[in-house]
């Protein structure tokens, strides 16, 4: 089983650097580059590789590159940004990469950059992430120094720029537009679409704002071609995914592995099922804005075009896992108090909306809540739709909390009936006493 | 034109603009609240959602936000989907999840858009049982008060004042549903345009102070058209009062001039016609000793007193104002005869003044309304400090900036209304603003190019421009390579614009810069190019008072002194703003007899013999005639109490007891009426003959009625006065306008001038303007919005210009003292109400620095400054933007008898410097 991006890396979690990164065969895409491949072959050559956006919306990559003005009538400067803000609990597919490999990240860049004739690059980068940010600074300059960054590519008069950028945190930055404003100087606050941030984006020029596991693997792509990275995969999508899994199994981690594996293979052949004592009740399979899966659920392929609609969506593919043990409504409280606190306030259903649900899903845990409080629960999954708020923030927010009411409807109806969460010792002793 | 398709009934409208927009321009009710007529969309509060099909086979739909959905031919929507209403009342049940239940102690509560909309959603029962948020209230000075806890979070205070207004001051602050909109810290707002929030908000976070401490609601304002009397620009007010007081000044808006917006000190300045210092009944003074106060008099015997001194004149010399209205003046005029009348300002004024409407008069290129400057796509300011002298003007120099860069935005297929995009399309781009003057503000922060430099100078650059663009302009020789550079750059940017605007005005005194100005503009027009010009003059009427002619101040004071005459009328004019103490008194001195016309007590009123009180601008009607040369009709609010009346009935009353009128021919003791005032002044100069089209006239009647001032849920007329008379006196009868004092009359669409508010059923709020709107944004139905009198009637540009003036030299020990206007503290009424009081600055001289240092001055020191026999107590501002060789003085009242510019000597006249630094 081929593990192009992951193969190479350090068991201890020390990065690669230069010297090592070039032994085993880095910035040889760029080779492709030097002997005559035009921007336009490598745009085709990922369009049939059937690369999708690995940040949870698993959008053709070649697609998006295809808004991209190209031609001496583009407006220019273009940027390249690497959306390296990954704040989407869980999920921490990105941070293995980038402090594993950081030049493999420069490469994806610089070759994303070359395909679309942009000349500058920003990764902007998780501001809890130190270790990511040291080692990606260390690799930008030995990049710079080595010639891949601030100079022309031999034999072509493409060069190609690359800073990085900390961000001041919230999780709305991993939003593309918000990041771009964030990266602006400005609230990060989404934009209007359209104009999308292909023809309209950084400092209103064209602009690509790209995963960073997407861009780790376009060299890969460039070396083995199309049909290989098919080849990789399961499904009609193309490449490997790094899976992961958090939550009561017996051994929680990430793998890399052909896009399309089932979250039953992943929870029992690689995480070793369900840890001592908990009984699997649900997963959340990408990050918390997607919907829950049951055991019903488990043999569907992980990837970006085989989930039926009801079944909601992939995202990041970094799952967590729900026990027995653990009270379905308290774990949607959760998420849905980091969502009302990480809404940026521009829209008004998400902004009042999410903070409503979060006091409501806590007077179920209080044992306050009434009947009228599930149908006040359900009112937010439908309003807070795609289309009805600004951006999907509230609608991802509305995913787990809809699929929870769903399959889990009983512990919610419990909570009332009973007048206190089941799971909680403390209301356990209130029941008593009262 | 696009036919779009709502609720099953087609309408035609304009496909360049949203659903929303067109919606509510066929009087749809849509709720909204993030989106401004002026302001755009960005799609942030999702209140005017509408379901959306695909065609007439999808049933289904889906939600879309109506403000962000282009109104494409086509389109199919329904307001009254079910989903779209349910939806539409959640947004507002949101909103209501924080908003307090404070509206009866609310200063916005009947006309809150907020509660209108609410009621048109028809959210009516509250589902959170959950605590509302709270936050701490900011004090942001004596023009806003600030209520957060009220706040709806719809961004639109923060979109007017930072990216609509330039302000930097006001931000919002936080996240999710912890939003604050305020300043960093408590302290005064400082944009000139800080008042206009009370309008954006669409709830009372930031409503009226000085509204707030004579409150009243708005159902029981009796209200009317104003024109603001406090700068040259002449924008629309509607001015509201009740009980004899004034209680407030808002926007009224006209598409060819203000729009939707004001300044500060328009909305702000109006106390002054409640001031403790108003002249309420006539004063005589029986001896002539003028140093013992005139005691009052009732106006029979007032008339009498004044008519027998009339009689006894030998000459009698009239002086004008350019604060009284148009009919004032020319009653003046035709009471003491046209070669007797003065326009009241000084010789440098008339002079300018005179050179400006000859330019408008004579050149093909049009003045521009202010709407025409926001359309401008480039702009050169030849001297005027816009900020300060007409600030309306600089906000709409801030839109016009906008104008090049759209050219991107329409690359890109955005629609221009689609303000989140534009702004993102836009970035940093500016179109051309070129910027010269004497003295920086924050508006050069936008300009493409500042010049700093003295008066003359700014007029060489002036006529480099007009050198480089014109074919056989005068040229300007010996300029530095630096100056020609630049004025070859202006020279550029002008001729590649399709609708340059060129600025200049009276403020610097300079003559020169006008005609600078004037030959640019006749050189583009030679191009072939559409220019416009704008003059910013020192007041509201000094066009007016221009067309109408007569001589200077000083000519006045020559009659006096030579003996031409010995008895002085004064009209609204306190002649110590206009020339020396000195000479002042002396002409005063001179005159056996001074009668003085105003509302207001001052120096002038103080010398009057007899004074007869005069009404204010919200207590009279008139017109006033703008810098553009547009002429604008305002209209009595409320009727005077006690002896107040209008300047042109006090005249005309004189005219009658003097029975003057047979020898002058005149007839302005046969004015009864306002009406015979307009039909006088339409005669009184050519320009003038179009003054009965300026609005409707008094005899104007809707089926037979007269058209009410109050509203019609006015409260409690019956009992008002009940604790003194059982009958309910009847109302006031207005022989001026067709306006009435009470609740009755006609009410339906209306001529705009005869608008008392904007009100429409369901929309209370100042929101209501979108139904007198044909298209929204667009022109009021029926819009009267003045006459301008001066239009272009040559096709070619007279001679040009040639009096270019040498360099500016800096003299070893003399100063040319300079003019800074304040807009807050140069104006002569808004000077007198409070709260504008309390933004005025001290006084202060500005200097270069290394003139500073010539005189040994340390900067933000204090000195005292000798001038024309007065010691005045003044700060130093060292400002690397004052041109060398020149000081700057800002005239604010403690300083309003300096004349300027004028050379010094400063090493002579700073008598000492008090090395305390400034708190």
């Amino acid at each position: 089983m081929e593990r192009p991006l992951t193969q190479h890396l350090h068991q201890d979690g020390t990065a690669r650097f230069l010297r090592e990164y070039v032994e085993t065969g880095g910035y040889r895409s760029l080779q492709r580059i030097t002997t005559g491949m035009a921007p336009k072959d490598v745009q085709r050559l990922v369009s049939e590789s059937g690369l999708r956006g690995r940040g949870g919306g698993g959008f053709p990559t070649g697609t998006k590159w295809s808004f991209v003005p190209m031609g001496p009538d583009a407006s220019k400067p273009k940027y390249i940004v690497a959306n390296g803000d990954e704040m989407e609990p869980g999920t921490f597919k990105d941070r293995i990469l980038m402090e594993g490999d950081p030049h493999g990240l420069v490469e994806g860049m610089i070759m994303a950059g070359y395909a679309l004739d942009a000349e500058v690059g920003y990764i902007f980068l998780r501001g809890e992430y130190h270790l990511s940010a040291q080692r990606l600074t260390r690799a930008i300059a030995e990049a710079y120094d080595a010639g891949y960054l601030g100079q022309p590519l031999p034999g072509t008069t493409f060069q190609f720029n690359l800073h990085l950028h900390s961000s001041a945190g919230r999780y709305i930055c991993g939003e593309e537009t918000a990041l771009i404003n964030a990266l602006e100087g400005k609230r990060a606050v989404p934009r209007a679409k359209p104009p999308f941030p292909q023809t309209v984006g950084l400092w209103g020029q064209p602009t690509i704002v790209q995963n960073v596991e997407t861009l780790y693997n376009l060299p890969h792509i460039m070396n083995h071609g199309a049909e290989w990275y098919h080849r990789l995969s399961r499904t009609q999508d193309g490449g490997t995914k790094m899976y992961g899994i958090s939550g009561r199994v017996t051994n929680p981690g990430w793998w890399e592995l052909p896009l399309g594996t089932t979250a039953r293979e992943l929870l029992e052949r690689h995480a070793g099922g369900m840890a001592d004592g908990a009984r699997f009740r649900g997963l959340l399979p990408g990050g918390i804005s997607t919907a829950f899966m049951i055991e019903e659920h488990l043999d569907l392929p992980l990837d970006f075009s085989s989930f039926p609609s009801d079944v909601g969506r992939l995202g990041t593919g970094t799952m967590i896992i729900l026990d027995d043990q653990t009270c379905p409504v308290g774990f949607v409280l959760n998420l849905e108090k980091f969502f009302a606190r990480e809404s940026c306030g521009w829209c008004t259903p998400c902004r009042e909306g999410l903070p409503w649900v979060a006091k409501l899903l806590m007077a179920f845990e209080e044992g306050r809540a009434t009947n009228d409080d599930l149908s006040l629960l359900e009112m937010h999954t439908k309003w807070l739709a795609p289309g009805h708020t600004f951006c999907g923030l509230a609608p991802g927010a509305m995913a787990p909390l809809q699929s929870a009411l769903k399959y889990f409807r009983e512990d919610f109806e419990r909570h009332i009936t009973i007048g206190g969460c089941p799971w909680s010792k403390k209301s356990a002793q209130q029941r008593v006493l009262a | 034109m696009a036919i779009i398709i709502v609720d099953n009934k087609s309408y035609t409208v304009d496909e360049r603009q949203n659903l929303l927009a067109a919606c509510l321009g066929h009087g749809l009710n849509l709720p909204y609240f993030c989106w401004h007529p002026a302001m755009g969309s960005v799609g942030a509060c999702r209140q005017c959602a509408v379901k959306q099909f695909k065609d007439d086979r999808d049933q289904s739909g889906r939600l879309v936000m109506s403000c962000m959905t282009p109104a494409t031919n086509g389109t199919r929507i329904s307001i009254d989907d079910p989903e779209a209403k349910a939806f539409r009342a959640s947004v507002i049940e949101w909103l209501m999840v924080n908003h307090p239940h404070d509206c009866p102690v609310c200063d916005e509560g009947g006309e809150c858009h907020l509660q209108d909309m609410t009621v048109m959603t028809g959210h009516v029962y509250r589902r959170s049982r959950f605590p509302k948020r709270t936050h701490r209230n900011q004090t942001l000075g004596p023009f806003i008060r600030h209520e957060m806890n009220r706040c709806i979070q719809c961004y639109r205070c923060v979109r007017f004042y930072r990216d609509y207004a330039g302000g930097r001051d006001l931000n919002v602050f936080g996240a999710h549903d912890a939003l604050y909109f305020g300043r960093e810290q408590d302290g005064t707002l400082e944009n000139e345009f800080s008042g206009n929030l009370v309008e954006i908000c669409p709830t009372g976070v930031f409503t009226d102070k000085t509204f707030f401490k004579h409150y009243t609601r708005k159902w029981d304002l009796q209200a009317a058209q104003s024109i603001c009397p406090h700068c040259s620009l002449g924008c629309n007010t509607t001015a509201g009062e009740r009980s004899g007081t004034l209680r407030r000044m808002t926007n009224r808006f006209n598409s060819q001039v203000n729009g939707y917006f004001l300044c500060d000190r328009g909305r702000f300045g109006y106390e002054y016609v409640n001031s403790e210092q108003r002249i309420k009944h006539p004063l005589v003074r029986s001896g002539s000793d003028r140093t013992q106060p005139g005691m009052p008099e009732g106006v029979p015997k007032t008339l009498e007193l004044a008519a027998d001194r009339l009689r006894q004149a030998r000459g009698i010399v009239g002086i004008g104002s350019p604060r009284a209205s148009l009919e004032a003046n020319v009653a003046l005029r035709a009471l003491v005869g046209p070669e007797q009348f003065y326009q009241g300002v000084d010789e440098q004024e008339c002079q300018l003044l005179s050179t400006i409407l000859n330019i408008l008069r004579t050149g093909p290129v049009p003045s521009a309304s202010i709407h025409d400057a926001e359309q401008a796509d480039a702009v050169l300011v030849l001297g005027p400090d816009l900020l300060n002298e007409a600030p309306r003007l600089a906000l709409a120099l801030l839109q016009s900036i906008r104008q090049q860069p759209m050219e991107r935005v329409d690359d890109l297929k955005i629609p221009q209304w689609d303000e989140a995009a534009v702004r993102n399309a836009v970035q940093n781009r500016r179109g051309p603003l070129f910027m010269a003057g004497y003295r920086q503000t924050w508006l050069h922060e936008y300009a493409t190019d500042s010049y700093f430099a003295a008066p003359d100078d700014l007029a060489r650059l002036g006529f480099a421009v007009a050198g480089s663009i014109g074919q056989d302009a005068p040229t300007v020789p010996d300029l530095s390579s630096e100056v020609k550079d630049l004025a070859q750059h202006i020279a550029e940017a002008l001729t590649h614009a399709k609708r340059p605007l060129i600025i200049a005005g009276t403020g610097s005194g300079s003559q020169a810069t006008i005609e600078a100005a004037a030959n640019v503009a006749w050189a583009l027009h030679q191009q072939g190019k559409q220019p416009r010009l704008s003059f910013v003059l020192p007041e509201a009427n000094s066009a007016g008072l221009g067309l109408l002619g007569g001589g200077s101040l000083h000519d006045a004071f020559d009659a006096i002194s030579q003996g031409k005459a010995d008895t002085v009328i004064v009209l609204e004019n306190d002649l110590y703003r206009r020339a020396e103490q000195a000479k002042v008194d002396a002409f005063f001195d001179r005159a056996h007899t001074v009668i003085v016309i105003d509302s207001l007590e001052h120096r002038t009123a103080a010398y009057a013999d007899i004074l007869l009180p005069a009404a204010t601008g919200p207590e009279s009607d008139g017109t006033y005639v703008n810098q553009e040369g547009r002429a604008q009709r305002f209209y009595q609010v409320f009727a005077q109490n006690g002896d107040v009346k209008e300047s042109w009935r006090w005249l005309s009353d004189l005219a009658h007891a003097t029975a003057q009128d047979v020898e002058s021919g005149s007839g302005v003791a046969t004015w009864r009426k306002f009406d015979d005032a307009v039909s006088a002044t339409a005669t009184a100069a050519p320009e003038l003959a179009r003054m009965g089209e300026v609005a409707p006239s008094a005899s104007f009647r809707l089926i037979g009625q007269k058209f009410p001032r109050q509203s019609e849920r006015c409260s409690g007329r019956t009992s008002l006065l009940s604790h003194l008379t059982m009958h309910e006196p009847p109302p006031p009868v207005d022989e001026d306008s067709p306006l009435a004092f009470t609740m009755e009359g006609y009410r339906g669409p209306l001529p705009s001038p005869l608008i008392s508010q904007f009100w429409a059923p369901g929309w209370n709020s100042i929101q209501a303007l979108n139904t007198y709107q044909e298209e929204v944004g667009g022109p009021l139905r029926d819009e009267m919005p003045g006459v301008r009198l001066i239009e272009p009637v040559a096709t070619k540009a007279p001679a040009w210009f040639t009096s270019i003036p040498g360099a500016f030299q800096p003299a070893s020990r003399q100063w040319l003292l300079l003019p800074l206007s304040a807009v807050f503290g140069s104006d002569e009424l808004s000077n007198r109400s409070p709260a504008i009081v309390e933004r005025i600055v001290q006084p202060f001289l500005s200097l270069h620095p290394s003139d500073g240092a010539r005189l040994s001055l340390e900067n933000q020191s204090t000195i005292d400054l000798a001038l024309h026999g007065t010691t005045y107590r003044l700060a130093i501002h060292f400002e690397s933007s004052t041109p060398v060789g020149t000081v700057g003085l800002l005239l604010v009242p403690e300083v309003s008898g300096v004349r300027v510019p004028t050379w010094i000597d400063l090493c002579e006249a700073i008598k000492t410097e008090r090395k305390r630094r400034a708190a």
